[in-house]
């Protein structure tokens, strides 16, 4: 499939060849480095303004600049969104819709790392009659636009009882991570000697001593990525959490636009970007935390899109 | 590998029972729920999906609706513009990024980080940056300059900009990614041989890397085509769609018939269109990427 193209990032994009420039100031490096500090401003400049209007009270902002940072500190709003902004009549703040995305988070990260990661162990040591066409059909899955399939899925959830439940979204975050999830696995998976699988198959080790003996030791790093990539593709679901759960139990992000968006009382800016802040912060530490790996994770998951 | 069983159903058992989750999915969900919407666009479904044939009456219905023409054309408009603002800068970056320079990692640090970020926490933030009141606008008017206008938001002809300075905050530092992988995948060879011959960097480039980085180009542009026609939840958390219907996309258009307003075959018959124009990104590329050789 597309893994030459989609796996050349990995190994290559961190590291940068050659000897280090000696001269530091000439025209040709003010024009690389101004451009690359320009458009560091544009990447920067949200952050620092989510920052600065969270720490602000309202009269300050509304006399002030967006970009000016707080003449007075104030933690309000961060504990306003957390524990008292409003979604229709409920006004338990945004700390609801937190805790409803970690109940989805960690049985979908689970689940979806566990499946696929068996799924592209078979595809890889055991195929079987048609195996390469269900990956095929699969990988194509990943470009079918969600919204074909999301009655479909409807019906099937209702059918089986889990239609507005956490586990009937656990459920759809594990169907939709596969295809991406068993590429990732699939093409790990196959850089591994054939010698050393048919070597334990000697010894007389079966399909489950083999994965979790041999196979999941040895690729502890791309388990790494997997949760990485699910971790921040979960958590930033939209769609999947507004279509298959009930309002008490929306994902943070939902509830997140349900207060900002929302058209009654009082916009309470510095609330509503401390919300966003909070929201964006789970992401954005695996991001910092994970740093290169994170760099193989999308470009292993470009397929997502 | 050694084979005990004699029955070839019941070979490698476990590998199948593995498997089981996959040949469902696959076989229900991707291939069987998209049969099933693709079949019931062409019925009269509303509150519930019923089985009554009115052939291509939904699809009529579709193009004459105004809302499904201007969700169409805004994303012909911002899927293009988006295309190649993205490669563009992304490829920019990638060949400033390319340059030996000092801090890559911090560059790249604060270029991808706004992808590590959800599409509504993109499009709330810049809501907010671009609003009249407070924002860009406010502060250039503070400044003395009083007349000064830049509302995307509130403006129907410019809505899609506003939509797509906030995409492409998003989006471009992962295009970036890409494109510099496919500028590091050139053999180093290439450039000595190009130094020895005099040829200037720029011209190297243009002539020689890039022509040569063409399957990493057809990936991103995949890639980003497949990701603006889902475009959904930055639409709305930026703008809900609006001035009045200045920014829809189809995706909503699928989402409001389907769950708000309850006639099913509209939803239905949105959504396959939106399932053709995917395949007609698609279809070339598996064409182009595989060639003729068989899939997998």
């Amino acid at each position: 499939m597309a893994d030459a193209t989609l796996n050349t990032p990995a190994r290559s994009i961190t590291e940068a060849r050659g000897t280090k420039p000696k001269r530091a100031l000439s025209g040709r490096n003010i024009m690389i480095y101004g451009t690359l500090i320009v458009f560091s401003l544009y990447y920067l400049l949200p952050l620092w303004v989510m920052v600065m209007t969270s720490l602000k009270g309202m009269p300050e902002i509304r006399m002030g600049n967006i970009f000016a940072p707080p003449v007075e500190i104030t933690f309000e709003p961060w504990v306003k969104a957390w524990s008292q902004a409003c979604t229709g009549l409920n006004c338990d703040g945004l700390s609801r819709g937190f805790w409803n995305s970690v109940q989805i988070l960690i049985p979908s990260v689970i689940l979806s790392i566990v499946v696929a990661s068996v799924n592209g162990y078979a595809l890889t040591f055991w195929k079987f009659k048609g195996s390469d066409i269900f990956f095929t059909i699969l990988i194509f899955g990943a470009f079918i636009p969600y919204q074909v399939m999301l009655y479909p899925i409807v019906i099937l959830l209702r059918e089986m009882g889990l239609y507005g439940s956490l586990w009937g979204l656990v459920l759809v975050h594990t169907i939709f991570g596969m295809p991406i999830l068993t590429l990732l696995f699939r093409n790990y998976f196959s850089t591994i000697p054939e010698e050393l699988f048919k070597a334990a198959r000697v010894d007389g080790a079966g399909f489950w001593a083999i994965y979790a003996k041999i196979l999941m030791p040895m690729s502890l790093p791309i388990f790494v990525v997997a949760i990485i990539l699910q971790v921040t593709g979960i958590w930033n679901d939209f769609l999947f959490g507004v279509v298959y759960t009930r309002p008490d139990l929306y994902p943070m992000t939902v509830q997140l636009n349900n207060i900002v968006n929302s058209v009654q009382g009082v916009k309470e800016y510095n609330v509503n970007m401390a919300a966003t802040l909070l929201t964006g912060l789970v992401p954005l530490f695996i991001y910092f935390v994970s740093g290169k790996l994170f760099v193989r994770g999308i470009a292993a998951g470009a397929v997502k899109g | 590998m050694a084979l005990r069983r004699p029955n070839p159903l019941f070979r490698n058992l476990a590998a199948k029972a593995a498997a089981v989750p996959m040949i469902l999915a696959t076989l229900v969900v991707f291939l069987g729920g998209t049969i099933w919407t693709v079949v019931h666009s062409f019925t009269n479904s509303r509150l519930l999906p019923r089985f009554n044939w009115v052939g291509f009456d939904q699809y009529d219905r579709l193009w004459e609706s105004t809302r499904w023409i201007v969700s169409i054309q805004n994303l012909m408009i911002y899927g293009s513009l988006s295309l190649v603002f993205s490669v563009g800068i992304g490829l920019l970056l990638a060949i400033l990024m390319d340059q030996k320079i000092r801090y890559e990692d911090t560059f790249r640090t604060i270029m991808l980080y706004p992808f590590a970020l959800s599409f509504i926490v993109t499009g709330l933030v810049w809501q907010w940056i671009l609003n009249p009141d407070f924002g860009i606008q406010s502060i250039v008017r503070g400044l003395g300059w009083e007349s000064f206008t830049f509302n995307p938001l509130h403006d129907p002809q410019l809505v899609l900009y506003g939509l797509l300075i906030a995409g492409l905050w998003q989006g471009t530092g992962f295009v970036m990614c890409l494109m510099l992988a496919g500028l590091r995948g050139i053999d180093e060879d290439i450039w000595k041989a190009s130094r020895v011959d005099g040829i200037p960097a720029w011209k190297t480039y243009l002539l020689i890397v890039l022509p040569m980085m063409r399957p990493v180009f057809i990936t991103t542009l995949v890639i980003v085509a497949a990701g603006i026609i889902k475009l959904y939840d930055l639409v709305v958390a930026q703008t809900s769609g609006g001035p009045g219907n200045a920014s829809q996309v189809p995706a909503m258009y699928v989402y409001d018939y389907m769950f708000q307003a309850q006639n099913l075959g509209q939803g239905f018959a949105a959504s396959t269109m939106m399932l053709l124009s995917v395949l007609i990104v698609l279809i070339p590329w598996a064409y182009l990427e595989f060639g003729g050789r068989k899939h997998g």
